[in-house]
C-alpha cells in the first residue's frame, strides 16, 4: 500500500512532465505543470503516513496515541496556496497569450528570438 | 539593540506596506505611492546594512517564535533564519537594486498603478526572506514568492503579445523547478526526519551516501539551477528580460540570478559538504559553469536586441560565478562574490540605459539604432563604460573578482577555466561595445537597408514612458550612474577584498554554521585572510581581455572581407543555435529533465 502511493507520486510527476514537453495548447501545459505538483502533494503525505495513526489532534487523546506526521500536512497546506497562485497567474497569461495571438498553441507562437 | 531584533523586519516591513499598498494604493496619487515605495526600500537598505554590521565576527540567529531545537538531539520544528556577511550582503545588494529600480520608475510608466510597486516590495521581500533563511522548506517559500512577484513583474505590459509570451515562458519553467526543489526537499526531509538545513547535516551520516541523497541534492539544487539560468535550464531568461520593464531586468540580472548560485552554495556547504564526495559536485559544477559561460557569451555576441544581449550576458556571467564555487575552496568563493558584486552594479548601469534608449527611440534594436544615440552622450558613456566593466576593467568589481577566481582555480588545478574567462570577458564585453560604437558613436558601416526594415518593423516596441521622452530625466540617470560607480568602487575599496575572503572562510564553515543554528555557538574565527586582486597575472589577463573586447568590437562593426567570411561560416551553426533557443515551453521542459539526469551523473557517478 505504502510503495504503492510512492509509484502513484512517480507517475504524477512524471505523466506531468510528458504533458509539457508534447503539449499542444497552454492552458492544458498549465494544468500539466498542475499534475506535476500535485505528486508532491501526495508524496510529501505518503511520506509522514503512519499505519493504524490517527489525526494529530492532541484533545483528550493520550499523549502516546500513533499519530501521522503533522508537519509534512502544513507542507502541503502552503504548497496548496502556492500552486493556486501560480496556476491562476499562468492560466491569465495564457488568456491574454489567446487575445494578443490569436492562438495558444506553442508550436505557432511566434519565436521571440530575433 | 541587538542586531537579531533587526532580522524578521527585513521581511515584515517590506511585506506589510505592499500589502498596504496593495489594499488602499488605488486611492493614492502617483507620487505619494513612489514616495511611499522609495522610502520603504531607503529602509530597507538601512537595515540590511546593519545586519551586514551586526554579522561582524558572530552568526545572528533567530528562531521564530522561539521554537529551538532540543537540547539534547537537536531535532526541530521550528524555523531558523542564520545571517552571516555573505547572506547580509547580499540582502544588502538585494535592497540597493530594488531602491535604485524605484528611484528610475519615477517617470517610468506614466499610467502605473500602485499594483506595481507592490509587486516590487514583495519581490525584494521574497528575495531577502531566500538569503537570510536557514531552513529548506522556508527558503522554498520564499523562492515562490519572489517567483510569483517576478511573474506578473514580467508581464506587466499585458497588451503586448510578445510580454506575455515571455512571462508564461518565464512562470511554467521557474514553477516547474521549484517543484523539482520541493520533491527533493520531501525526500530529504523523508531521510532526515529535518526541514532545516543544520538539522539534515547533523541526521546525514558522512561519507554514506546512497541514490536517495543524492537524488534530494539533486532535485533541490534544479530549482535553484533554473533561477540561475545556468544551461540547459536557461532557455527562459532571454525571453523573460528582453520583455520585462528595464528596472526589474535590473533585479534579474543583479540579484535574482544570483540567488539561485547562492542557493547553490548555501545548501552544499551548509548541508551536504563532507556528505557528498565532492570531487562528483566539482565536476557537475565545472561541466555546467563552463558550458554556460561559453554559450552564453556566443548566444550574447550573436544578439541585436540590446535587452537579449545583455540578458546572454548575464546567462555567460553567470557560468562564471559557477565557475568559481566549483573551486570549493573560500577563495574561489571570494571571487565569485566580488564578482557577483561588480557584475550586479554594471549589469545594472546597462539595463538602465537600455531603458533610455527604448524610451526615447521606441526600439532597442541595434541595426535600428545606427548614430541616432548621438543624441545622449551620457547615456552612451554609460554604456560603453559597462561594455568595458563586463570585459574587466580595472578597478571594476568585474575585474577584482575574475583575479581573484582565477587565482583560485589555479589553485584548485583547473587553469583550462582561466580560459573560459577569457572568452566570456572578451565576447561579451566586445557585444555591448559593439552596440555602444555603433548606436552611441555612429561608428562602422551602416547595416543594410533591408536589415534596418525588418529590425524597425520586428522590434517596435512601445516606450515604457507612455510617450517618448525629449529629454532623459534625472531620476533615471542618477541611478545608472551610482550603480556605475559603485561597481567601480569595489576594486578600490581598501579592505574589502580582504573583508569578503573572510566572509567566504566563514560561509563555506558549515560546522560552525550548524553549531551556531543548533547550539547557539555563533562566534566565528576572525582568520586573517592575505588576498589581493592586484597581481601581476589578474592585472595582464585583464587588460588582454580588454584589449581584445575592443579590438572585437571594432572589427565586427565593419562590413570588411574578413568579417563577411565569418559571418558566412558561421551561419550554419548559428542558426542551430538559433532555432534551439526559440522559446518553445516544451522544449525547455524537455532540456530541463535532460539536464537533471546529467547532473545527477556528474554527481553520483
Amino acid at each position: 500500500m505504502s510503495s504503492f502511493a510512492y509509484l502513484v507520486a512517480g507517475w504524477l510527476f512524471v505523466i506531468g512532465l510528458y504533458g509539457l514537453v508534447t503539449s499542444r495548447n497552454l492552458v492544458h501545459a498549465v494544468t500539466s505543470l498542475a499534475v506535476t505538483q500535485s505528486s508532491t502533494y501526495v508524496l510529501l503525505l505518503t511520506i509522514g503516513f503512519q499505519w493504524g495513526g490517527t489525526a494529530p489532534v492532541f484533545g483528550d487523546t493520550p499523549i502516546t496515541t500513533t499519530v501521522v506526521d503533522p508537519v509534512v500536512q502544513a507542507l502541503v497546506l502552503t504548497d496548496v496556496v502556492v500552486g493556486a497562485t501560480v496556476t491562476a497567474l499562468l492560466l491569465a497569461l495564457a488568456i491574454q497569450v489567446d487575445k494578443r495571438h490569436g492562438t495558444v498553441d506553442p508550436d505557432e507562437l511566434r519565436s521571440l528570438e530575433s | 539593540m541587538p542586531a537579531q531584533v533587526l532580522v524578521p523586519l527585513v521581511i515584515v516591513i517590506p511585506l506589510t506596506v505592499s500589502a498596504l499598498l496593495a489594499a488602499i494604493g488605488r486611492w493614492l496619487p502617483r507620487r505619494v505611492t513612489d514616495s511611499i515605495a522609495t522610502a520603504t526600500a531607503v529602509v530597507l537598505v538601512g537595515l540590511t546594512v546593519s545586519l551586514l554590521i551586526g554579522a561582524r565576527g558572530r552568526r545572528l540567529v533567530v528562531w521564530f517564535g522561539g521554537w529551538r531545537p532540543s537540547a539534547r538531539t537537536h531535532e526541530s520544528v521550528g524555523i531558523v533564519f542564520v545571517v552571516d556577511r555573505i547572506g547580509a550582503g547580499i540582502a544588502v545588494l538585494v535592497a540597493t537594486l530594488v531602491l535604485a529600480g524605484l528611484v528610475y520608475s519615477w517617470h517610468y510608466f506614466e499610467s502605473v498603478e500602485a499594483l506595481y510597486h507592490t509587486l516590487v516590495l514583495l519581490f525584494g521581500a521574497g528575495m531577502c526572506g531566500f538569503v537570510l533563511s536557514g531552513d529548506l522548506f522556508d527558503m522554498f517559500v520564499f523562492f515562490e514568492l519572489m517567483g510569483a512577484a517576478a511573474y506578473a513583474l514580467t508581464g506587466h505590459q499585458i497588451e503586448e503579445p510578445q510580454t506575455v509570451q515571455g512571462a508564461l515562458h518565464f512562470g511554467v519553467v521557474n514553477s516547474l523547478g521549484a517543484y523539482f526543489s520541493l520533491t527533493g526537499i520531501a525526500l530529504l526531509y523523508a531521510r532526515t526526519g529535518e526541514l532545516g538545513l543544520a538539522q539534515i547535516r547533523h541526521q546525514l551520516t558522512p561519507g554514506h551516501v546512497d541514490a536517495l541523497v543524492v537524488v534530494g541534492f539533486v532535485f533541490v539544487i534544479t530549482g535553484l539551477l533554473v533561477k540561475a539560468a545556468v544551461v540547459p535550464f536557461h532557455f527562459w531568461t532571454a525571453d523573460a528580460e528582453a520583455v520585462a520593464p528595464s528596472p526589474i531586468c535590473v533585479l534579474f540580472s543583479g540579484a535574482m540570478v544570483v540567488l539561485g548560485v547562492y542557493g547553490v552554495a548555501r545548501v552544499y556547504w551548509v548541508a551536504f559538504s563532507g556528505v557528498l564526495p565532492s570531487s562528483g559536485v566539482r565536476r557537475a559544477l565545472l561541466v555546467l559553469g563552463a558550458l554556460t559561460a561559453v554559450l552564453g557569451a556566443v548566444m550574447c555576441f550573436a544578439q541585436h536586441h540590446l535587452k537579449r544581449m545583455l540578458a546572454y550576458s548575464t546567462i555567460s556571467h553567470v557560468g562564471l560565478f559557477i565557475l568559481g564555487l566549483a573551486t570549493l575552496s573560500p577563495d574561489g568563493l571570494a571571487g565569485t562574490a566580488l564578482y557577483v558584486l561588480g557584475h550586479a552594479g554594471a549589469k545594472g548601469a546597462l539595463f538602465l540605459a537600455a531603458g533610455i534608449v527604448l524610451n526615447h527611440f521606441g526600439t532597442v534594436d541595434e541595426r535600428a539604432l545606427h548614430g541616432v544615440g548621438r543624441a545622449l552622450p551620457v547615456t552612451g558613456c554609460l554604456y560603453g563604460l559597462g561594455g568595458l566593466a563586463l570585459a574587466g576593467l580595472p578597478p571594476f568589481g568585474t575585474f577584482a573578482g575574475k583575479s581573484v577566481a582565477e587565482d583560485a582555480l589555479r589553485t584548485a588545478g583547473q587553469p583550462w577555466a582561466i580560459a573560459v574567462f577569457m572568452l566570456s570577458s572578451v565576447l561579451t564585453g566586445g557585444a555591448v561595445l559593439r552596440a555602444a560604437l555603433r548606436v552611441f558613436a555612429g561608428l562602422g558601416d551602416r547595416p543594410a537597408e533591408a536589415d534596418r526594415w525588418s529590425a524597425e518593423r520586428a522590434d517596435k516596441e512601445e516606450p515604457e514612458t507612455g510617450r517618448r521622452l525629449l529629454r532623459t530625466p534625472p531620476a533615471m540617470l542618477v541611478p545608472a550612474v551610482v550603480l556605475l560607480a559603485a561597481a567601480a568602487a569595489i576594486g578600490l575599496v581598501p579592505g574589502l577584498v580582504g573583508a569578503v575572503a573572510r566572509s567566504a572562510s566563514e560561509f563555506v564553515d558549515g560546522q560552525g554554521y550548524g553549531a551556531a543554528a543548533l547550539r547557539g555557538a555563533t562566534g566565528v574565527s576572525m582568520g586573517s585572510e592575505h588576498l589581493t586582486e592586484w597581481t601581476a597575472s589578474g592585472l595582464a589577463l585583464s587588460l588582454t581581455s580588454v584589449a581584445l573586447a575592443t579590438a572585437l568590437a571594432v572589427v565586427a562593426s565593419y562590413r570588411t572581407r574578413a568579417t563577411v567570411r565569418a559571418a558566412a561560416m558561421l551561419r550554419v551553426p548559428m542558426q542551430t543555435l538559433r532555432r534551439i533557443h526559440v522559446g518553445h515551453i516544451g522544449d525547455s521542459v524537455a532540456w530541463m529533465v535532460a539536464g537533471v539526469v546529467v547532473l545527477a551523473a556528474l554527481v553520483g557517478l
